[in-house]
């Protein structure tokens, strides 16, 4: 119970709060569809820079078996909806090259 | 309640000051890396560390840079960091370590004053290694925090023994493991608790330890305040940090953190010493395996021809001992012996040092290779296992001759 409560005191207090998120959100992933699925999904428990910092190395499947670990395994909360979209973002945006400039839109 | 609740990340010591993170310089990086590891691998300090690497910051995951470990023992506030969730914020006032299960005759609960009175005092100086250390250097990489060569220190731990608290307790006959577990907790219900176990022989070990200090120091809280398991000679991910609780069981402990993940191919990396915990396709990551660090010069120092240059490096294993540790400047043809530092016990790491004067300008390369007493050394050629554990190889380092 009290985790649960945890997350949601968590997530309200992360905009106002840059003592707890101030270098967090100095963390800017690459722009493209999806980001906001992996925003909402990956960052209760964990800052972004592990997406960074396992790049770029992985392909879709590497990806998609990082995504369902982290579903079935962690308990992320995402449905099999917003898997496909996280992994279709990883690979496009973290795959295993960097993306072509001009290409990300942004 | 109290211990669960978690420290303030390390921006609070940011949040009305600097906050331009410092990139590193270039005898700091280390090659190999995964680009993306590179470029967000920075420099930034949480509240009581210098400055360390940054591989993620929440959960908290820093490594020390490899200049600071010219030093024999790694100061606390340049120790490596590493979490799996969110780290508590323990009281020492409200802390009890409790010790029962099915394996123990008579459940105990200790404070900390409780424990330093009843138990002997024991110290040992010990390398403590997390079990991914220099995963980052896999070729090719494997997924996960993206350690370089720092994610380890050596430190002198002082505490009692876990032996002597276990037999206060009573071992009972069919005693099988014991489930060390620790005041962290995931954020959601979903997530596995992290939670660790050991063989008997290993928890009775009368050099493993629960302690309370680090180099003379309280453990700083990022490194396991008020009392952690200290396992010498096995990989960090069984040193319980922040524990509360030891249960003795007759049945093979089946968490996640056991079961699961901290595991190699079977047989890859020779016997686990944990049968129970084996199977058929694999075996828990156990004891560190031989292993050598050049320290400094850096990599892509420039030396000079003709002048002499003094290399310093370290060398540790799993307990056997350090035997000799050998360097070659000639691409492995030939090797002379450096000569080994103080002797601070089996479990701590060795320094070495070597002297070397270039002839001519070019590039040159410094191979060094460590042999434990047990006859073991370094790998030539890289085990790949898909968790990237027990990265050994020898090292290769690039200078310049002007």
């Amino acid at each position: 119970m009290w985790r649960n409560l945890h997350v949601a005191v968590v997530l309200a207090l992360l905009p106002a709060m840059p003592a707890i998120a101030a270098d967090e959100t100095g963390i800017v992933l690459s722009p493209g569809a999806g980001l906001d699925k992996v925003q909402a999904g990956c960052a209760i428990c964990h800052s972004l820079d592990y997406i960074q910092m396992n790049s770029w190395f992985q392909d879709r499947a590497g990806w998609e078996k990082t995504v369902t670990k982290m579903v079935k395994v962690m308990g992320a909360p995402l449905t099999p909806e917003d898997v496909a979209v996280v992994v279709g973002y990883l690979e496009e945006q973290y795959g295993k090259t960097p993306p072509a400039a001009g290409t990300t839109g942004g | 309640m109290d211990r669960r609740r978690f420290l303030a990340d390390s921006s609070a010591t940011l949040a009305g000051g600097l906050l331009i993170p410092r990139v590193l310089l270039s005898e700091e990086m280390v090659s190999g890396l995964p680009a993306g590891a590179v470029d967000t691998g920075i420099l930034n300090a949480l509240p009581g560390k210098r400055e360390l690497i940054k591989r993620s910051f929440r959960p908290p995951n820093y490594e020390t840079p490899v200049a600071l470990f010219r030093e024999e023992l790694t100061p606390n506030d340049a120790f490596y960091v590493r979490w799996h969730t969110g780290v508590p914020d323990v009281s020492v006032a409200e802390w009890r370590l409790r010790i029962g299960g099915p394996g123990v005759k008579s459940p105990r609960e200790f404070t900390r004053e409780e424990l330093r009175r009843r138990f002997d005092a024991a110290e040992v100086v010990a390398v403590n290694q997390c079990s991914g250390n220099r995963r980052g250097l896999f070729s090719p990489h494997v997924p996960g925090v993206q350690w370089g060569y720092g994610g380890m220190g050596n430190a002198r731990w002082s505490g009692v023994r876990l032996k002597d608290v276990l037999e206060d307790a009573g071992i009972a006959p069919g005693a099988l493991e014991v489930v060390a577990n620790g005041a962290d907790a995931p954020l959601l219900e979903a997530t596995p608790d992290f939670v660790k176990c050991l063989p008997m022989w290993k928890a009775l070990d009368p050099d493993t330890l629960i302690v309370f200090e680090m180099n003379g120091e309280p453990l700083p809280a990022w490194n396991g305040f008020p009392a952690r398991l200290v396992v010498p000679g096995w990989t960090a991910t069984y040193w319980i940090k922040a524990l509360t609780d030891l249960t003795v069981v007759d049945k093979p402990f089946d968490g996640f953190w056991m079961k699961t993940a901290y595991r190699v191919p079977k047989g890859m990396f020779g016997a686990s010493g944990f049968e129970s915990q084996d199977t058929e396709q694999n075996s828990p990551i156990t004891a560190i395996k031989i292993n050598s660090l050049i320290v400094s010069p850096a990599p892509g120092t420039a030396l000079a021809a003709g002048r002499r240059a003094e290399f310093h490096g370290i060398a540790w294993d799993g307990g056997s001992g350090i035997a000799r540790v050998e360097v070659s400047a000639d691409g492995g043809n030939s090797w002379k012996e450096a000569r080994l530092g103080r002797d601070l016990g089996r479990y701590s790491w060795r320094q070495w040092r070597w002297d070397f004067t270039p002839k001519a300008a070019g590039p040159l390369s410094i191979l060094a290779r460590a042999f434990a007493r047990d006859g073991s050394t370094q790998s030539e050629k890289l085990a790949h296992n898909p968790a990237g554990y027990h990265h050994n190889l020898v090292q290769k380092a690039d200078y310049d001759v002007a």
